[in-house]
């Protein structure tokens, strides 16, 4: 088994695929770095300071007249009123929730690309790791060896899974490294709250805690791990019933742009919350950002992930070990 | 007796409700090449996947080296080399690493052996360099050499000269009756060109619309339908004189033909001579495989 992880690890190196999402999450890192930094000093020269109390009371202030702004839709006035209650519970309790520096930065870019970026740079790799093989017929070699098949596909699998950790690796060594450069790499230990519960009633502060940021980051990490370990699986299902790379990777786009979209208009519709698309922003869940549809909770998302991951792993070794190969 | 290499016995295919292939059984012996001739369509490429495990067999049973592929499928395939169509290698990868790659799904081969098919094939000096920059023919040989990799005892060739050029139709085919004959592989070519069958196979299996219509030796086939020639004057007075001795067949060309019988040869030629008929021509005439082929199957299509 680790020959053939070797075999396809040397594929994966030869056709360069790593290289290039890293190239991709480093501009990409770069650009919301000096993005990020112009805010900061936006911001600065509109209230003439940068001391981050002064800001929050700020945005505090402008998330109220939002609020009493009579042409606002209700909906979104309860999620601003969610996170005005969040912005005034950092102020309560003096703790600044984006102390700036690399951690930080790596939090909030780990936060927004959990849903889609990620799932991109996975997708890269997963859709076309079996259907390659199809499209240029090396398969026909693959399959007429003395190994059997669900071992080949297993080793794909686990390279996967390899190349998967990989990516989210790169992305946080990225990220962290290059924004670092601006806003200094100190930061590790600065308090962050978490444990904020929306319910009916609003927010509810009664279980929050106060970890150390490192704390934190590495459960994001875990929780972007997860979700790329799905997506990849399912795309690597396309990429086995699919011969065409471009149509496994169409597919699998589709799915996660709908996602995207679904999240923000379906809380009307409730079984909409069975797709593994409006369950991938895990990360909202520790924030107390409210979820996309009312009842949605950390671990229905991951038991909804977890039930899609596993019939996607079933469907991918089924269908591999039986078919013909024309 | 001689060895067995590959045996396949009422092996079908039945896709939806179509049954592709009929039921083929046929042998293959040690040291030999074995000609899978048929149209296009007439199922060898469906038969040959099968047989390298790419597609189930409906039912039947396929033997490599004693073991079933269905039930010992890695015993099995341990015997077998195979390139079926073309040698689709992975051309982002040089020649050496292709062969790493394979060499890697096969227990206790190592870089000796690599340096050895690399040898074999003659491909020493390019082995390092990406296979896209190869020539169709540097390809092929690529992927001899990866079929050989794990000494296999059966060699499965899927249309082995498909696209190369005239010189190296003929290297392949040198190699390949090198490898029958030098190193004892049974190996099993697929082909519809009869020129090419004919050349290179000890026997043949002949296969048309998922059936094999006939298995015999090339010498076999061909000598049981040898025809002697006939040029003589006056024509009528001499069909006259050979009609009364033997069954004869008028041909365009204002000769005549019969059954080649080395005994009655001489005779008829002393009875035409006898009778005042110059003979000016007389000679033995080889049937090709065509001819062959459109008798045996009543003229299904062939390139």
């Amino acid at each position: 088994m680790n020959k053939l992880i070797q075999n396809e690890m040397m594929k994966l190196i030869a056709k360069k695929r790593l290289v290039v999402i890293a190239i991709i999450i480093g501009i990409l890192v770069a650009l919301f770095t000096y993005a990020q930094f112009k805010e900061n000093e936006r911001q600065k020269e509109k209230l003439g300071t940068d001391d981050w109390r002064t800001i929050i009371q700020q945005t505090i202030i402008d998330q109220q007249n939002r609020i009493s702004s009579p042409r606002i839709s209700d909906e979104w006035k309860q999620q601003l009123q969610i996170a005005l209650q969040q912005n005034q519970y950092y102020l309560d309790h003096d703790i600044n929730p984006s102390e700036p520096g690399a951690p930080t930065f790596m939090r909030i870019f780990l936060e927004n690309s959990i849903e889609l970026f990620i799932p991109l740079m996975v997708m890269v790799i997963a859709s076309d790791i079996v259907s390659s093989e199809h499209s240029q017929g090396s398969i026909k070699l693959l399959l007429t060896r003395p190994v059997k098949r669900w071992k080949v596909l297993l080793s794909k699998y686990l390279t996967l899974i390899l190349a998967i950790s990989l990516i989210v690796a790169i992305a946080g060594l990225l990220s962290y490294s290059i924004s670092g450069l601006v806003f200094g790499y100190k930061g590790w230990g600065a308090p962050v709250l978490t444990g904020f519960s929306v319910t009916d009633a609003g927010l509810n502060t009664a279980s929050v805690k106060l970890i150390d940021q490192w704390q934190f980051l590495l459960m994001d990490f875990g929780l972007v791990w997860l979700v790329a370990i799905v997506v990849g699986t399912l795309s690597f299902m396309l990429s086995v019933l699919i011969r065409s790379t471009a149509a496994g990777m169409g597919v699998m786009l589709a799915a996660l742009i709908s996602g995207a979209i679904l999240s923000n208009m379906v809380s009307s519709w409730e079984s909409a919350k069975y797709f593994f698309m409006v369950n991938l922003k895990l990360t909202n869940y520790m924030n107390g950002n409210p979820p996309p549809i009312e009842g949605m909770t950390l671990s229905f998302s991951m038991m909804v992930l977890l039930v899609w991951w596993c019939a996607g792993l079933f469907v991918s070794f089924y269908v591999f070990t039986k078919k013909d190969v024309y | 007796m001689e060895n067995i290499t590959l045996s396949v016995h009422n092996l079908k295919k039945v896709i939806g409700k179509k049954e592709i292939i009929k039921g083929i059984s046929f042998e293959l012996k040690e040291g030999e090449v074995f000609g899978f001739l048929g149209p296009n369509g007439a199922g060898k490429t469906t038969t040959i996947r099968m047989l390298v495990g790419l597609i189930k067999p409906t039912s039947g049973s396929i033997q490599i080296g004693g073991f079933n592929i269905v039930g010992h499928f890695e015993e099995a395939m341990k015997h077998l080399g195979c390139i079926v169509e073309n040698p689709e290698l992975y051309p982002y990868l040089s020649g050496y690493d292709n062969l790493l790659h394979f060499a890697h799904m096969l227990d206790g081969i190592g870089e000796e052996r690599i340096r050895e098919v690399t040898e074999l094939v003659g491909l020493r000096d390019r082995i390092h360099d990406k296979v896209k920059t190869y020539s169709l023919g540097m390809r092929q040989r690529l992927g001899i050499a990866q079929a050989l990799l794990g000494r296999p005892k059966v060699l499965i060739l899927d249309e082995p000269t498909n696209g190369l050029d005239p010189a190296g139709i003929r290297e392949m085919r040198e190699f390949i009756r090198f490898l029958a004959e030098e190193e004892g592989l049974s190996v099993l070519v697929s082909s519809h060109l009869l020129s090419e069958i004919q050349l290179l196979c000890d026997r043949v299996a002949i296969i048309s619309r998922g059936t094999v219509i006939t298995t015999d030796s090339v010498d076999n086939l061909l000598s049981n339908r040898e025809r002697i020639i006939w040029r003589f004057h006056p024509v009528e007075k001499g069909k006259k004189v050979l009609r009364s001795l033997t069954a004869i067949e008028e041909r365009d060309d204002g000769t005549v033909s019969t059954e080649y019988d080395e005994m009655k040869i001489a005779e008829l030629n002393k009875m035409l001579v006898e009778a005042g008929v110059s003979v000016t021509e007389m000679y033995r005439k080889m049937p090709v495989l065509e001819d062959l082929f459109l008798e045996l199957t009543g003229g299904d299509s062939i390139e």
